[in-house]
């Protein structure tokens, strides 16, 4: 009963986000205010039906309903109770409904403010948020309905269906069959929800880039008002990326944390569209300039949104013929196609409009060196979206697949990322409007030449790595360019107010969080170049088998094999645990305890590291599973990961570096009405 | 009769030594390879059955047959070409990290610089359009412009500078966005 209740909310809030796209364009041709407030009480009214469907199926998860097709596919009676809870987006139909749920939440929020001064924006951003809400319920209701139950046909085929096929009796299992165990890690169960925070929070800055183009509005107001909308969708989305990280390094037990894999692929797409159009927006609202091409930089983030949900949701990566067959691919494919050939063509209808107020007058320019971001960003996506849709072209062309893998990504990128780290250096020392080569000459040399030393030390020390050596270069040249920034900022202050250097610092964040907060995103973007310059360039592994007693070396570290021990555990998985000594030279440096869990209800095996972390390296051993274990004796990989940790130290700067960014700046609020 | 026997025992002997020591020898240079020599080359083959699974880390049954596959061929003194060969000949070119650079592959190369370099043409004729439009003189900062960064300073005057970057640090710090 519960669950056709929710297949039926499902339905009612699907008619509701028709009903409010047709309210919405009724509204906006017949200049009806009655039309349009009807059209975003029923966006409204969205929220509360699909949090109601979504509790409803919570409810079933936890209590076991495993006549479910859904409830018994990621859940079962050792579960306990949180996991059975966060398997909401376990699984497809379940992220799906998630997807429905946040578009439904950030949509309603979006049309709580007062819009007095923007009135003819509202009707379509109710209009792009109902249509891309609709989009994902009609999946849900059509093709991925997490409430279907098992039913057993004439023929004694069991079947998930939502209503009884003829004849056919109903099914109720008595136990599911488990979460993936690959999801049961920390980092899993936030990182999904995460991703979707960023992906669904960059569709409001598109509903208003498309509102502005259709009522014609040319101004950057459609900036202004979603410009934390973007913020907020890129932190989310930047927040998943590395909690995807984390995981990968955690869980998947091969000692990275990014394999250039599709998937990871298609998350970062749009992150790299929304770090140029993060840019890109501070031109136009500082210049007037480039109004084409961030409109042009929002729809590409909504279509590489909907791509990367697409790509790992249709199964079109594991074969173009997968995606054939697969129910929800086409429907995808022609919501991606009809949304961007429109977007583009209303921007092409207002194109002459989007002029820039002003034209560009110097190369040495910030907003010319922005550009050139922009470009090195475009440069980026164009390896990946490549990379990703190549080995589909080749299997269509040639029936032969492909695989396009780091070594390309990493040759491709490399020198892009190596180009975008030293404009992060330079762009903050050159002026908006005019600026030319001598007075960024003089702005550079200071810093440049304290980068200079770098190198050198580092040669002295051993590093002779070109690559390494470039590398480190840049991050040091960038921390200067940001400490000196900061500093010359403070001294300015002091002189001014007469303050010592800490209540200079706070004083001059507070009168421009955005910068002083970008600033400090910049310096964790470098911390984390560190720690990928480090395992990147300089991680080691060996791999051997050892019989209690006898020990492995790596990189000045010897680890000793002590003992191994297997256990039932009471979430029905048999863990696997051995214990090995860690040395350094003579000295005890402490244990690490590697395990392999088997998980008997699935048959799926999860490799656990046993990792030893400081601010220098990891030491990171797995228990290899696909080899005999024995308390004797047992197959052992380690690997050596110098500065890993600085990846993650920087993630956490990233995150107070947007709080200050993000900050709510008290005039500016007053000025703009902010929602 | 006995001591020639003797010889021809000792020169039989010498002779089987002589077509064993080689053989010996060649096991010797043959040992069986260690995993860190499997692995060397299990990475750069990724598994021909998991979705984008390098075969060094695939916790798969079959990959594990493989790598044991890559230990003998090693062990027969094949050369990491020949073995990386023999995966491509039984299982296409999907075994391998990258395509192989032949036909339709070639585009994989291609066009991302050619799309880059497009990028990089536009921005630059965009950039001589703007200048031709602006026809002024580059003089230094720029008073028209919203946030201009003040008079050009004098060559090497520290505290001009300074004062310049004071001047454009309070107008940005103003203007806020």
């Amino acid at each position: 009963m519960l669950a056709q209740s929710g297949f039926g909310v499902f339905v009612l809030t699907f008619l509701l986000a028709l009903f409010s796209v047709g309210a919405a364009v009724v509204g906006y041709f017949d200049k009806s205010d009655r039309w349009v407030e009807a059209a975003r009480r029923a966006m409204q009214l969205t929220f509360p039906l699909i949090s109601l469907a979504t509790l409803m199926l919570a409810y079933l998860l936890v209590t076991g309903h495993y006549e479910l097709q859904y409830v018994y596919s990621v859940t079962s009676n050792d579960m306990p109770f949180y996991l059975k809870l966060t398997a909401l987006w376990g699984g497809q139909a379940g992220s799906l409904v998630l997807w429905s749920w946040l578009m439904s939440a950030f949509a309603s929020a979006v049309t709580l403010r007062k819009w007095e001064r923007d009135r003819e924006l509202l009707p379509w951003v109710i209009v792009v948020t109902s249509v891309t809400l609709a989009f994902f319920l009609s999946l849900t209701i059509l093709y991925e309905n997490p409430f279907a139950r098992w039913w057993q046909t004439t023929a004694g085929d069991i079947v998930p269906r939502m209503f009884a096929p003829a004849g056919a009796v109903p099914i109720t299992p008595a136990d599911g069959q488990g979460l993936n165990p690959l999801l049961r890690h920390p980092g899993m169960i936030i990182h999904p929800p995460m991703l979707y925070l960023g992906f669904v929070a960059f569709v409001i800055p598109y509903a208003f880039a498309i509102a502005a183009l259709v009522t014609g509005r040319s101004d950057d107001r459609w900036i202004r008002l979603t410009r934390r909308w973007t913020l907020v969708a890129w932190l989310f989305l930047s927040l998943g990326l590395v909690l995807g990280m984390r995981w990968a390094y955690d869980v998947l037990g091969w000692g990275g944390y990014w394999g250039w894999d599709p998937v990871e692929i298609s998350a970062l797409m749009p992150w790299l569209t929304g770090t140029a159009f993060l840019h890109s927006v501070m031109i136009q609202e500082k210049r007037g300039m480039f109004k084409q091409w961030n409109m042009l930089l929002i729809i590409l983030t909504y279509a590489l949104v909907i791509f990367g949900t697409f790509l790992t949701r249709s199964g079109v990566l594991s074969s173009v013929h997968a995606f054939s067959q697969s129910a929800i691919g086409p429907m995808f494919f022609a919501f991606i196609g009809i949304t961007f050939v429109t977007s583009v063509a209303l921007l092409i209808y207002r194109w002459k409009d989007l002029r820039a107020e002003v034209e560009m007058k110097s190369l040495f320019s910030r907003e010319a060196l922005f550009l050139l971001n922009n470009l090195l960003f475009m440069g980026v996506l164009i390896v990946c979206f490549w990379g990703v849709i190549f080995p589909l072209i080749s299997e269509l062309v040639t029936g032969q697949k492909v695989t396009v893998g780091p070594p390309f990504y990493l040759r491709a990128n490399g020198p892009l990322f190596g180009a975008l780290l030293a404009l992060m250096g330079i762009a903050p020392l050159s002026a908006w409007g005019r600026s030319t080569y001598k007075t960024l000459g003089r702005a550079l040399w200071k810093p440049s030449i304290h980068s200079a030393i770098v190198p050198v030390v580092l040669a002295i020390l051993g590093v002779h790595n070109w690559i390494a050596l470039v590398g480190f270069t840049l991050v040091a040249f960038v921390i200067f360019v940001t400490l000196f920034e900061f500093w010359r900022g403070v001294r300015s202050q002091q002189k001014k107010q007469k303050v010592n250097f800490l209540v200079a610092l706070w004083q001059l964040a507070g009168r421009n969080h955005r910068r002083y907060g970008g600033y400090l995103i910049h310096l964790s973007m470098v911390v984390m170049a560190i720690g990928i310059l480090g395992i990147e360039l300089y991680q080691t592994t060996t791999q051997k088998t050892l019989a209690v007693g006898e020990d492995i070396q790596i990189a000045g570290y010897t680890l000793r094999f002590d003992s191994l021990a297997q256990f039932p555990y009471t979430d029905g998985r048999i863990v696997t645990r051995a214990a090995l000594s860690v040395f350094r030279g003579d000295k005890f440096l402490g244990n690490l305890y590697p395990r392999y869990d088997y998980y008997t209800a699935s048959g799926q095996p999860m490799t656990i590291a046993g990792v030893r972390s400081t601010l220098a390296d990891d030491l990171y051993v797995v228990l290899v599973n696909w080899e005999n274990v024995s308390a004797a004796q047992a197959p052992f990989k380690v690997y050596h990961n110098p500065l890993v940790n600085w990846l993650w130290i920087g993630s956490l700067m990233f995150i107070f570096g947007f709080l200050v960014a993000a900050w709510p700046e008290r005039e500016d609020e007053k000025r703009e009405g902010k929602i | 009769m006995k001591t020639k026997n003797i010889f021809l025992l000792i020169f039989f002997f010498q002779l089987f030594a002589a077509t064993l020591i080689p053989s010996i020898a060649v096991s010797a240079q043959q040992p069986t390879p260690s995993d860190d020599e499997v692995n060397a080359i299990a990475r750069q083959l990724y598994c021909p059955v998991c979705e984008n699974t390098p075969l060094d880390v695939c916790p798969t049954t079959a990959c594990h047959q493989w790598r044991e596959l890559i230990r003998q061929m090693l062990a027969e003194g094949k050369s990491e070409a020949d073995i990386k060969q023999y995966f491509v000949d039984y299982y296409g070119a999907r075994v391998l990290s990258e395509p192989p650079r032949t036909g339709i592959n070639w585009l994989v190369y291609v066009v991302p610089p050619v799309a880059f370099l497009a990028g990089v043409t536009l921005l630059f004729r965009a950039f001589t359009t703007w200048k031709r439009l602006t026809k002024e003189p580059i003089t230094g900062a720029d008073h028209s412009s919203s946030s201009g960064s003040g008079p050009e300073p004098a060559e090497g005057s520290g505290t001009a500078v300074d004062d310049e970057y004071v001047a454009r640090l309070e107008e940005e710090l103003k203007k806020r966005n």
